[in-house]
């Protein structure tokens, strides 16, 4: 499954603070230079065994808490990209992942790391809301209850903490033990939000995260969205230009597995620097 | 008209018709098939009224044969002629067939039989005499006749003629409820007191052996089981003497009747179970004794080589087996599927082994009793034996046919049902659910532990559904690896380890074939026969009603969002 990582030595090279130019032929600017860094993408590529490349010698360095969108066309890599950010893709037998992920300086695919623990850091949460069939409390201790919390005391407050940081806490606080399952569309994903603070990440990857939703319910997240930057780094995979253009502060525009551009989102949206950032967010195609 | 009928077939109305018409023949032959186990096993039980008659037939040395009958009538059907007078019966008529009934005549000790078959024309004078009084005895089947007498030791306390048709069947059903006391404090002794002595007996035996063996023997020990013997000797003599006086006490009064053939017949009160006089019952009377009957079916040991009595033990041993099967293969079944479809490398070589599974399901049942009987009692049960009950030895505990070897022939039996069931439950789990499980720090084995599994248990419950289904109406492999005809306990007791797993046990469904078919009385079995079969598929709804309730109820708790 996981194939030896092909780290070219030659290419490595500290994007971190963006002081020094990668080598890289699809070198970008790092438009948050001066920013500190959270997740330094260097030379990414996933190529499944059947010969597809999903991506493309990615390279990109996501400013901590600040909001990070990538955009583009369906099957351009961009959920692919998000995966690689907890390891989720190694779940997929048959694909291969060559260069390397820096969270805070470490490699995310070296060998020592605890996947387990990796992804408690960097939290995900999906497309379709994916509630588990237990109570809404028990959702939100699952994490917790993973690593040894069991205190009433402390999951009770923690439970709390996260059920009024994703804002959820004022419609369910008198139906904790119900079925989370009973939950609107809009408030499952704000649970699924909440479980996943509750573990206290540094990332938050959100995948599409409102689009099974209503326009009220996207609005609610996005506003969640806003107040969440406060505490962690976000980044966010999204169809809609519009909702990127709110709520994030850069954009990336992934097409083909390749990394067209990466800028503020005011720039890439404004004055983009590629004829194909241009076409598509003007609505040309995708 | 062609593009007519085009459009009527095309519309799909036919199929819906040839549908619902196979749903309504499937529905109507389990219907049909309840009702009639239901009918005839239930009718059984209620007190049918007691017919008199004169037979008066020809034999072929044209002697007149002429006899008084009295018997409850049981079946009637049209036989050929010829078939009769081959049996040395002359038909004037020269008809050719002829109506026969069977009559229940009773009386086994004095006729040798106790049904008849009766030709119609030939039966005179039918009558239903109100005082006439079915007996139901602990031996020689029932008994019908009229009251006459009641003595106490040898000496007639009441007379029928004297004193009083009434003032006798009073007296008389006193009496029989106050031996009926008895009897039941005799059966207390036997089997409580008794069986306690007994067992300790067989203990400090065992215990004596082991020394023996040990060579640890020395002559103060000798003296303390000479000792502990001898305070069980006066233990069991007191016992004894008590049910001596119970049983010489309960057998002093008996009852004269006045059979068919005229024969006065003593009965001793303590042979008899219940007495009632069915020609003057009311109905609600009637349904007073037929619940009576149905109560002893259900909770007494069978009598008179399983004619007579109870299912109790029989039902008992089914359940247990049933429960202790599935207590095996549930796990087994699970980890199995667990493995299978979250585990193994995906490829040629799995899929081999479900395809392997599934030909596991379809092997003959008495396969997995001859394999049952060879490797775990044969093998694993003489190595048993061997390792931990060479005390016991040449006389086998776990190498011979038994509870645990039943319940595991039947586990690997079913194991095949379990697994398929549960990988397919596996297998519709959302992967969302368990990505999200997973994106929370969760590892693989916390994500099925805590996610999938308890997701997953409805479809394993399923699968234990099946599971039970097959295995609770399974005999063939169970004639080899422990059923019996006749188990002298339950193979659960107060003696530790109260659950014995070694012992024989009795089976519903090995039950009915004894019963229908190794009967020695096949007229008295045929209803019992009905009846068993009746409270078989009974048992088996019932566990599955059990487990399909359970299955609704972790269903309801884990619906998910696509299921």
């Amino acid at each position: 499954m996981n194939e030896p990582l092909k780290t070219n030595a030659g290419n490595t090279t500290a994007l971190g603070n963006g002081v020094e130019t990668p080598p890289s032929k699809r070198l970008l600017k790092n438009p948050a230079a001066g920013l500190p860094s959270c997740l330094a993408v260097e030379d990414l590529s996933l190529i499944y065994t059947s010969g597809n490349k999903a991506l493309n010698e990615i390279n990109l360095t996501i400013p901590k808490q600040q909001v990070t969108a990538f955009i583009g066309p369906s099957g351009c890599g961009k959920s692919s990209l998000l995966r690689c950010f907890n390891r989720l893709n190694d779940l997929i037998d048959d694909c291969v992942i060559s260069g390397s992920i820096k969270l805070d300086g470490e490699d995310i695919y070296d060998k020592s790391v605890d996947v387990a623990e990796l992804r408690r850091r960097v939290g995900m949460v999906f497309q379709k809301p994916n509630p588990f069939p237990k109570s809404i409390y028990e959702n939100v201790a699952y994490g917790l209850r993973i690593q040894g919390i069991n205190s009433k005391r402390r999951l009770d407050e923690i439970v709390e903490d996260s059920l009024q940081a994703a804002a959820l806490w004022d419609e369910v606080k008198d139906r904790l033990y119900e079925n989370a399952m009973s939950l609107s569309g809009g408030q499952q994903q704000r649970l699924v939000i909440a479980r996943t603070i509750a573990v206290e990440p540094e990332v938050l990857l959100l995948d599409e995260p409102a689009s099974a939703l209503d326009p009220i319910s996207t609005l609610k997240i996005e506003e969640l969205i806003s107040e969440l930057k406060e505490s962690y780094t976000i980044v966010i995979v999204t169809h809609n230009m519009q909702q990127a253009a709110r709520v994030s502060d850069y954009t990336a525009f992934l097409n083909m597995g390749d990394m067209v551009e990466f800028d503020t989102t005011d720039r890439l949206f404004t004055n983009p620097s590629e004829k194909q950032t241009e076409d598509y967010i003007t609505g040309r195609y995708g | 008209m062609m593009s007519k009928f085009l459009k009527w077939s095309s519309s799909g109305l036919p199929w819906v018709w040839v549908s619902a018409a196979s749903v309504a023949a499937s529905l109507l032959m389990v219907v049909g098939l309840i009702a009639l186990l239901a009918v005839r096993g239930i009718s059984h039980f209620w007190p049918a009224d007691v017919l008199q008659a004169t037979y008066s037939a020809v034999s072929e040395t044209n002697e007149i044969l002429r006899t008084e009958v009295i018997g409850e009538f049981v079946n009637s059907e049209t036989v050929n002629a010829q078939q009769v007078q081959a049996t040395g019966v002359v038909i004037e008529s020269g008809a050719d067939v002829v109506q026969r009934q069977l009559i229940k005549v009773g009386n086994r000790d004095i006729t040798g039989t106790d049904f008849v078959w009766l030709i119609n024309d030939f039966l005179q004078d039918v009558e239903y005499p109100p005082d006439v009084v079915t007996l139901e005895r602990t031996e020689w089947g029932n008994f019908y006749g009229f009251l006459t007498a009641l003595s106490d030791s040898n000496e007639t306390i009441l007379d029928g003629t004297e004193d009083g048709f009434e003032q006798l069947w009073v007296e008389f059903n006193n009496r029989l409820t106050q031996v009926q006391i008895i009897r039941d404090q005799i059966q207390e002794i036997e089997n409580r007191q008794l069986a306690d002595i007994n067992y300790r007996m067989q203990r400090l035996q065992v215990e004596e052996r082991r020394a023996v063996a040990q060579n640890s023997l020395d002559d103060a020990q000798k003296d303390q089981f000479t000792t502990m013997r001898q305070v069980l000797n006066s233990e069991y003599e007191i016992q004894r003497l008590q049910l001596l006086s119970l049983e010489q006490q309960a057998s002093q009064d008996s009852a004269a009747f006045i059979a068919a053939n005229g024969d006065v017949i003593d009965i001793p009160l303590f042979t008899i179970v219940r007495a009632f006089q069915p020609n003057q019952l009311s109905a609600a009377g009637k349904f007073q004794i037929f619940l009576a009957k149905v109560g002893e079916f259900l909770t007494e040991e069978p009598r008179e080589a399983n004619t007579e009595g109870g299912v109790y033990p029989a039902i008992f041993g089914t359940v247990m087996m049933v429960l202790l099967m599935s207590v095996i293969v549930t796990p087994l079944g699970v980890i199995a599927a667990v493995y299978l479809r979250e585990y193994a490398r995906q490829g040629l070589f799995t899929q081999m082994v479900r395809v392997a599974v599934n030909n596991l399901a379809g092997v003959p049942s008495i396969v997995y009793g001859v394999f049952g009987l060879g490797f775990f009692i044969y093998f694993i049960g003489a190595e048993i034996d061997q390792g931990f009950y060479s005390d016991n030895l040449p006389s086998p505990t776990f190498g011979t046919p038994g509870l645990l070897w039943a319940s595991l022939t039947l586990a690997l039996l079913t194991v095949p049902v379990v697994i398929v069931a549960t990988e397919e439950g596996l297998a519709r789990i959302p992967s969302s659910v368990r990505e999200g499980s997973l994106a929370l720090g969760a590892t693989k084995f916390e994500t099925l532990w805590r996610v999938v599994l308890p997701m997953a248990s409805p479809a394993m419950m399923t699968g234990l559904i099946l599971a039970v289904a097959r295995a609770a109406g399974e005999v063939a492999p169970l004639m080899l690896v422990g059923v019996v005809k006749l188990a002298p306990s339950l193979p659960v007791d107060g003696y530790y380890p109260y659950l014995h797993l070694d012992q024989k046990f009795m089976h519903l469904g090995f039950h009915i074939y004894d019963v229908g078919f190794q009967s020695p009385n096949i007229e008295a079995a045929t209803p019992l026969v009905f009846a068993t079969a009746f409270l078989l598929v009974a048992v088996i709804a019932t566990l599955n009603f059990g487990a399909v309730a359970l299955r609704n109820h972790l269903r309801e708790k884990y619906k998910s969002l696509d299921v």
